[in-house]
């Protein structure tokens, strides 16, 4: 009996031990996001003062910076351009990809594994890489300081690992459903779309979120090729043109952040398997 | 893809069709598959490939683009002592931050994954947010967060009876402070990889392990880290290019400052080659990731073979 016993407290202790640690990474990694809304919900008189808890609001909540926000700032006009840039970045940049990997994964070609490998290699190319001679070739098509440069270059960060991810899961599907759907005469375009697009629905969500989150979050390329407010999306709309002078609005900064994040952070809330699914299919699944 | 279903596809079409709609229809189909992969081909060209040698020949030329001048901008680079300051920040900050997130990230997974089944979800759910945020905008938090007067971080530490510190006016924290929030964005990413990598090991291994008497860091070391050695290389080689590649959270916090400091490859470059304008300049400093970049694929690439051989 006593070493069951000494096992179950040992089986105790370690949980206890499991949910600190948990507990201590809880806190590390929501602070920032807690800290942001609840500072956007303070006054500016409680938020220079130094009385007082600070991770609290003490004087009463108020929604004034969200309304200065929508009334005294271009933060809709960033909001719309970030929706104008995203939409067609995540409809070309899904069509380009279910045609690829469906290719890639099913009608086998000379040349398909070495596209299969290029592909995963442009995905590692980082953004940080290529955006001066982009930041050139933008120029040269007349595209600088305009939101649609975004458009063009934004699938190429996209593309190849949504590719990549859709390849996986289209050979998951059973090569039966094809060869039945070969006899019966059908085309590969019908065929893709009557048949493989509804099995592989959560791959195409795992594929879409990720594209919206790219595109949503895109920071370096807009900041290098728009400069203009009424070009400018979320990202570098409340980085540049929210801040001013010397004096820092943190509420009004802070309740911009916040509904910049909401869009993809709600994204994730309802669709946390799709996304998780998406992610670990960089590493685990090949 | 095999050359096995190529021939089971053809089998099924040549038992309704005659041999020369056969070969007519292999033909197209290659032909269709070209064409579909063209979209991605044409992206990867004109998006990728071409800016790709294109960089390389604006890193050539002179500040106003009108002479070739060879590698001038590169051994111009290497006698300035900022730029040693970049090169070194950025291997610092690859490195500590890596290796934090590798550490940070596994402990959480095994924590999550000793912890009841049904409570799981719910903090692999939490753990993730950090990850979610657009790192800009949660960068931009952080800046708030590091004000050194009406902020958090100063509050506790005068609270607990510290001095407050300049998190980012001082070169030394600076670069602790863009490190640390690297840490805090990138540790879910290695959570949840290495989380999926544990779900794979077999219970089996663990049940055995337990019969033979073998405690718990004897688990971990002689089941769980040899199971998971490939997906713990791929990781932190992915991660190595993301994190060498750092820009949002540099450019957001201190633009590389204190007197240039903090600035890697990618917020060095944006300095001189848009800031400035010195595109040959810019152009050549970013060149300066591709070894590492290219090093860190080649392992990758090599680390995924073998897990799916």
């Amino acid at each position: 009996m006593a070493p069951r016993r000494a096992r179950r407290s040992r089986r105790t202790a370690a949980l206890l031990l499991c949910y600190a640690i948990i507990g201590l990474f809880v806190v590390f990694f929501l602070f920032p996001p807690y800290w942001m809304a609840l500072t956007s919900f303070k006054t500016n008189q409680e938020i220079e003062s130094l009385e007082g808890i600070p991770f609290v609001i003490q004087k009463g909540a108020t929604l004034k910076h969200y309304q200065d926000l929508f009334t005294k700032t271009d933060f809709l006009i960033y909001f719309k351009n970030s929706v104008l840039v995203t939409v067609p970045v995540v409809l070309i940049s899904m069509v380009i990809s279910v045609l690829a990997a469906y290719a890639l994964s099913r009608l086998g070609f000379a040349g398909a594994s070495f596209i299969g490998t290029a592909v995963f290699l442009v995905y590692l190319v980082p953004d940080s890489l290529l955006f001066i001679p982009l930041f050139k070739i933008i120029g040269a098509l007349g595209l600088l300081n305009s939101k649609w440069s975004l458009v063009l270059v934004y699938p190429s960060l996209i593309v190849p690992f949504a590719t990549w991810l859709l390849i996986g899961y289209f050979a998951s599907i059973p090569r039966e459903l094809d060869e039945a759907a070969l006899v019966d005469g059908a085309n590969h375009l019908q065929m893709l779309v009557q048949i493989f697009l509804p099995v592989a629905v959560p791959g195409l969500i795992a594929a879409t979120i990720f594209a919206f989150t790219v595109s949503w979050s895109g920071f370096l390329y807009p900041l290098a090729f728009t400069f203009s407010s009424d070009q400018q999306v979320l990202t570098t709309g409340t980085v540049t043109s929210l801040i001013k002078g010397d004096v820092y609005h943190w509420g009004g900064l802070m309740a911009g952040a916040i509904l910049a994040c909401l869009p993809p952070v709600l994204l994730y809330v309802f669709l946390m398997d799709y996304y998780i699914s998406g992610l670990t299919a960089g590493s685990t699944k090949a | 893809m095999s050359p096995n279903s190529t021939a089971v596809d053809a089998a099924a079409t040549a038992r309704v069709r005659p041999a020369r709609s056969l070969r007519l229809r292999l033909h197209s189909r290659s032909a269709i598959a070209v064409l579909m992969c063209l979209p991605l081909l044409i992206l990867i060209a004109g998006l990728v490939a071409y800016p790709f040698f294109y960089s390389i020949y604006l890193s050539m030329l002179n500040k106003r683009e009108t002479a070739f001048v060879g590698l001038a901008n590169f051994a111009y680079l290497t006698t300035r002592e900022t730029f040693w300051m970049v090169v070194r920040m950025s291997f610092l900050f690859t490195f500590l931050a890596v290796l934090w997130k590798a550490v940070l990230g596994f402990t959480l997974a095994v924590v999550i994954n000793t912890l009841p089944q049904r409570g799981q979800r719910v903090w692999r759910g939490i753990s993730l947010v950090p990850w979610v945020m657009p790192l800009a905008l949660s960068s931009l938090g952080w800046w708030w967060i590091y004000e050194p007067t009406h902020s958090a971080l100063n509050w506790i530490l005068v609270v607990v009876g510290l001095s407050p510190k300049p998190w980012l006016s001082d070169p030394v924290w600076a670069k602790f402070s863009v490190i640390l929030v690297n840490i805090w964005y990138g540790t879910p990413f290695f959570m949840i990889t290495y989380l999926a990598g544990l779900k794979s090991i077999p219970v089996e291994l663990y049940e055995s392990s337990a019969i033979d008497g073998a405690s718990a860091p004897q688990r971990l070391r002689y089941i769980t880290l040899p199971m998971l050695k490939n997906i713990i290389a791929v990781t932190v080689l992915f991660s190595t290019i993301v994190t060498l590649a750092t820009f949002d959270i540099i450019r957001v916090l201190t633009r590389g400052g204190p007197r240039q400091t903090t600035h890697v490859f990618g917020t060095y470059a944006f300095e001189l080659g848009i800031a400035t304008g010195d595109v040959p300049l810019g152009a050549a400093v970013s060149l300066f990731m591709f070894p590492i970049l290219a090093v860190s694929a080649f392992f990758i690439l090599r680390g995924i073979r073998q897990s799916t051989a």
